[in-house]
């Protein structure tokens, strides 16, 4: 159901404000949200401030100076810094996206907020925790089950058009920004399986390869798991790598219909 | 080591609204407007029913700036629930899930049904 508020011990404190650097000229504000999870403490917001001439363009070059030079405790995900592995994915500015792929100066204001992606639970700082997430990716088994093995023993073989099918699909990186967007999937993620999740499950029902089908739609056919999508496409509307979830999802009911 | 339970990280209080989400939000919340409005329906027809005392009451009720308020919100409703049903049914077939199609649609919805209204209480 739908709980508007957070928990108490979610409620978040105004936190410490660090100090301008030394001869720093052009300063940028960025209030970030910090949680300790060895202490007793709820989560906070800390002020930092950085100067943007030492500053590489990208929100994620903010993150790594002030980890590298002002608190090394700030803790992130990160790895490929090119929006490919998707773990830089965070709110950042009241919207999901990946640090790395977008500039300071697209936020621009005297202050940007950066939380963790939203109603998720939060293991440290800016860190989800994604085993749920995972977990309902899994369900809906990645992979193909091969319709039959070829006689020759070698791959099996796909026309132009349906490999066409796959754009927009196989594009995804699992960053969560699209579910964690979604108001459908914060009131009820333990059921519903959520944009991303479902753009993945349609990714292999339409791989012209996969002998699974009819088990696929059954498994999708649940008032929850697939129809808490109410089309609300706040799940397009973030998709930092510009997939459209909300259509995936939708050609998945009209598959449902078809049938 | 680690607290009992994991914080939840902030979610309606820091996401930015946005024409998808509040258009979304507008749709559930003149269904719900317009099912209290039946009730207003139900109460005028009960009117008409009781007699003439209870008519003029309801007729005089209905012709106040407040009244008139509430009627012109609860049409506001129905043209809005109406237009943006449209919108809903054409996803349905998967149509207009292109970006620019959302927020084109969305604005369209907004001015149609602010349109519908004005027309409609240009003519009653």
């Amino acid at each position: 159901m739908a709980e508007f508020k957070l928990p108490p011990n979610s409620i978040i404190q105004s936190g410490k404000t660090w100090p301008v650097p030394e001869g720093a000229r052009q300063i940028q504000r960025f209030r970030i949200y910090r949680y300790n999870p060895n202490g007793v403490e709820n989560p906070r917001w800390d002020i930092y401030q950085l100067d943007t001439e030492n500053c590489g363009n990208m929100v994620l070059d903010a993150l790594l100076l002030i980890k590298n030079e002002i608190d090394p405790g700030l803790t992130f995900r990160r790895s490929c810094r090119e929006g490919i592995c998707g773990s830089c994915a965070m709110n950042i500015g009241g919207t999901n996206t990946l640090a790395c792929t977008r500039s300071i100066d697209e936020f621009g204001g005297n202050e940007i907020t950066i939380s963790p992606l939203p109603h998720m639970g939060v293991l440290k700082d800016l860190v989800p925790d994604l085993t749920h997430f995972y977990a309902q990716h899994a369900s809906i088994k990645p992979w193909i089950e091969p319709k039959e093995i070829p006689a020759d023993g070698r791959e099996q073989l796909q026309s132009p058009e349906e490999r066409k099918r796959l754009d927009g699909l196989y594009e995804c990186i699992m960053c969560a920004s699209c579910s964690t967007s979604c108001p459908s999937y914060w009131w009820n993620s333990d059921k519903y399986l959520g944009p991303a999740t479902l753009l993945q499950g349609y990714r292999w029902i339409a791989d012209s390869r996969d002998g699974n089908l009819k088990e696929r739609l059954d498994q999708m056919d649940d008032a929850f798991k697939l129809y808490r999508c109410h089309t609300i496409m706040n799940c397009t509307n973030t998709c930092p790598k510009g997939l459209n979830p909300a259509k995936a999802i939708a050609e998945i009911k009209k598959e449902l219909v078809r049938r | 080591m680690t607290a009992p339970t994991k914080p939840l990280s902030p979610h309606l209080s820091i996401y930015r609204p946005q024409l998808t989400s509040v258009l979304s939000i507008l749709h559930r919340t003149t269904g719900v407007l317009l099912a209290i409005g039946t009730l207003l329906v139900c109460y005028w027809l009960f009117a008409v029913l009781s007699g003439p005392e209870t008519f003029a009451t309801a007729q005089q009720l209905f012709s106040s700036w407040f009244g008139k308020l509430i009627l012109i919100g609860w049409s506001w409703a129905a043209f809005y629930h109406l237009s943006n049903g449209i919108r809903h049914l054409c996803w349905d077939l998967g149509l207009g899930f292109e970006l620019r199609s959302v927020y084109w649609s969305g604005y369209s919805v907004l001015v149609i049904s602010l349109l519908l209204t004005l027309a409609l209480w240009s003519i009653s």
